[in-house]
C-alpha cells in the first residue's frame, strides 16, 4: 500500500479551505498550519501565467526527516505515511532542518508536528483527508497508488503531473497535475 | 520573472519567513564540543606516543577544561530541545543513520572519559589531593591499569566527536550550504586547531608552545585549503549550491565570514604563529585567542547561514 495525494493546479483557486479544514479537523494550534497555498506567477505583464498549489508534507518515500531523527519518533506508518510519535520526540529540530519543503513545525507543546494525511482520524475509517473532502473545486485526489482503481491512481494515469524539488532526492508522494 | 508566494498566510513560528529552528545553543555546543575534542585528542595522542614529559600541559592540564566545556555544551543542547523532558529518548535507541544519535552516544562515552582523565591527573593541579576512601583509591588504580585502552578510546571518540559536529550539518540536503561532506573534516580540523590554541594559552613551557604552534599552523593551513575547496565545490555545483555560496560571496554573511573567520580567525594567527616559530617575540595569548574566537564565529556563521540557504521559494 502506498498512500499519495494529487492536487490539480488547473482547478485549485487558492481559497484556503483546505488550510482551515485541516486546522479544525486536527486541532492545529492557533498561528500554525499543516498545509498552505502557494501562488506562482510567471512571465511579464500582460503575458502572465499563474499556478496555484495546495501544499503539505510530501510523505516522501526517502524521507530525510525519518533518516535524521535521533530517537525514531519520525517514522513510516501504514501506506508510507510519515508520522511523528509525540512521546518519542525530543524536539531537537533535526527533522525540521532536514525537510526541503519546510513542512514541519515545533508544536507549542514541544514535539514536532506536521500533516498526517489524516491517517488515524479519517483515512483508517474509510474517509478522505479533511483537506481533500472539503475542497470546493474537488481539485484534490487521495488514495492508494498500489490500487489501480483509486482516485489518485486513475488521475495520475490520464494527466501530466510533477512533484516538488524531485532533485532533492526525497521521492515525494504529493503530485501536482499540470 | 517567476515569483512564488505562500498566499494562505502561513507564519509557522521558527519556520517562517525564514527557518530559524536553531539559535545560539547549537553553534555554541558545536564550538565547545570541537574544542573539547581537540584538547582530548592531543592529550590521548601524546600519552599513546609516550610524550607526556614534552607536552605536560596537553596531557595533564588542558584536559581539566574539557568536562566543563562538555557539560556547558550539553546544557546548551538540552536548552535547545523543544520537548525537554523527553531527552532520555535519545538513549533508548541507536539510530545509525542519524548523526544526532551518533553524537548523543559519543558524548555518553567522551564526557565520563574526560572526567576520569581529570581524576587520574588531579595531583598535577592539587599535589595534596587525597581520595579519602579506599574504594576511590582502588578505582584510581583500576583505571591506571587500563591507561592504554582509555587513551585509545579517548583518541577515537574525540575524533568522532570532532567530525560528527560537521556531519550533523552535512546530512541535511534540505540546506544546500550544509550539504557538503567537507564540513565533517573542516569542523574536525577547526576543533583540533582550537584545542591546540587552548593548550598554547595554558602552557608555560616554551618548547611545548612552539611545537603546538607548529601543529596549529599546519591545521590552519588545512582549514584554509578545505574552505577554498568547499567554495570550489559549491560554485561548480547546482544553482542552489551556487546561491548558498553567494551568501558568503557578496551576500549577508560575507563580512562575518571573511573578516572574522578567515582574516582574524585564521590568516592573522597563522602569520603570528609563523613569526613566533621564526624566533620573533610575539604576545603569547594573541594568536591562540584569535584562533578560538575565529572557531566560535565560524560555528555561528555556518549554523545561521545554513538556515538561510534553501531549495524553494
Amino acid at each position: 500500500m502506498r498512500y499519495a495525494m494529487a492536487v490539480d493546479t488547473k482547478k485549485c483557486v487558492g481559497c484556503s479551505d483546505c488550510v482551515v479544514a485541516c486546522q479544525t479537523e486536527n486541532n492545529v494550534p492557533v498561528g500554525f498550519c499543516r498545509d498552505w497555498v502557494v501562488e506562482v506567477t510567471d512571465g511579464t505583464y500582460p503575458q502572465l501565467e499563474i499556478e496555484i498549489r495546495s501544499e503539505r508534507c510530501n510523505h516522501c518515500d526517502n524521507s530525510p526527516c525519518v533518516r535524521c531523527c535521533p530517537t525514531g519518533a519520525s517514522h513510516y506508518a501504514e501506506g508510507g505515511v510519515v508520522l511523528v510519535t509525540p512521546d518519542e520526540c525530543i524536539g531537537c529540530g533535526a527533522c525540521i532542518a532536514s525537510c526541503p519543503y519546510d513542512a514541519r513545525y515545533p508544536h507549542p507543546d514541544g514535539y514536532v508536528d506536521k500533516c498526517t494525511f489524516c491517517l488515524h482520524n479519517r483515512v483508517e475509517k474509510g474517509l478522505n483527508p479533511a483537506c481533500v473532502s472539503v475542497c470546493p473545486t474537488k481539485c484534490m485526489y487521495f488514495g492508494d497508488l498500489d490500487d489501480p482503481h483509486s482516485p489518485v491512481s486513475k488521475v495520475l494515469k490520464t494527466r501530466k503531473f510533477k512533484t516538488l524539488i524531485p532533485e532533492a532526492g526525497t521521492r515525494p508522494q504529493l503530485y501536482f497535475l499540470i | 520573472m517567476k515569483e512564488e508566494l505562500i498566499v494562505s498566510g502561513r507564519m509557522n513560528h521558527l519556520i517562517d519567513p525564514q527557518l530559524h529552528i536553531w539559535h545560539w545553543h547549537i553553534p555554541l555546543y558545536l564550538f565547545l564540543g570541537g574544542l573539547a575534542a581537540g584538547i582530548l585528542f592531543f592529550a590521548a595522542l601524546y600519552t599513546i606516543l609516550g610524550k607526556e614529559k614534552e607536552y605536560p600541559t596537553a596531557v595533564k592540564i588542558a584536559p581539566f577544561l574539557t568536562p566543563v566545556l562538555l557539560i556547558v555544551g550539553l546544557l546548551a543542547l538540552f536548552l535547545d530541545l523543544n520537548h525537554k523532558l523527553y531527552f532520555w529518548r535519545l538513549y533508548t535507541t541507536i539510530r545509525l543513520q542519524s548523526p544526532m544519535s551518533w553524537g548523543a552516544w559519543t558524548l555518553m562515552v567522551v564526557t565520563p572519559l574526560s572526567i576520569i582523565w581529570c581524576a587520574l591527573n588531579i595531583k598535577t593541579l592539587f599535589p595534596q589531593w587525597d581520595w579519602k576512601y579506599k574504594w576511590l583509591y582502588d578505582l584510581d588504580a583500576f583505571f591506571r591499569k587500563y591507561m592504554k585502552t582509555i587513551s585509545w578510546t579517548m583518541l577515537i571518540s574525540s575524533l568522532i566527536l570532532g567530525v560528527y559536529t560537521g556531519i550533523l550539518f552535512s546530512a541535511f540536503n534540505a540546506r544546500p550550504l550544509w550539504n557538503t561532506s567537507i564540513l565533517g573534516p573542516l569542523f574536525l580540523t577547526s576543533g583540533l586547531s582550537t584545542g591546540a590554541a587552548a593548550i598554547i594559552l595554558l602552557s608555560k613551557n616554551h618548547n611545548e608552545r612552539l611545537s603546538m604552534a607548529r601543529i596549529d599552523l599546519m591545521l590552519i593551513g588545512i582549514e584554509l585549503f578545505l574552505i577554498i575547496h568547499m567554495f570550489m565545490g559549491f560554485l561548480a555545483s547546482t544553482q542552489v549550491h551556487i546561491d548558498a555560496a553567494s551568501l558568503f560571496l557578496g551576500g549577508p554573511y560575507t563580512t562575518p565570514f571573511w573578516l572574522f573567520v578567515v582574516t582574524l580567525g585564521l590568516a592573522v594567527p597563522a602569520l603570528l604563529e609563523f613569526l613566533e616559530i621564526r624566533g620573533f617575540k610575539m604576545p603569547v595569548f594573541l594568536a591562540p585567542a584569535l584562533v578560538i574566537f575565529g572557531g566560535l564565529i565560524f560555528r555561528f556563521v555556518i549554523a545561521y547561514a545554513g538556515q538561510a540557504s534553501r531549495w524553494l521559494y
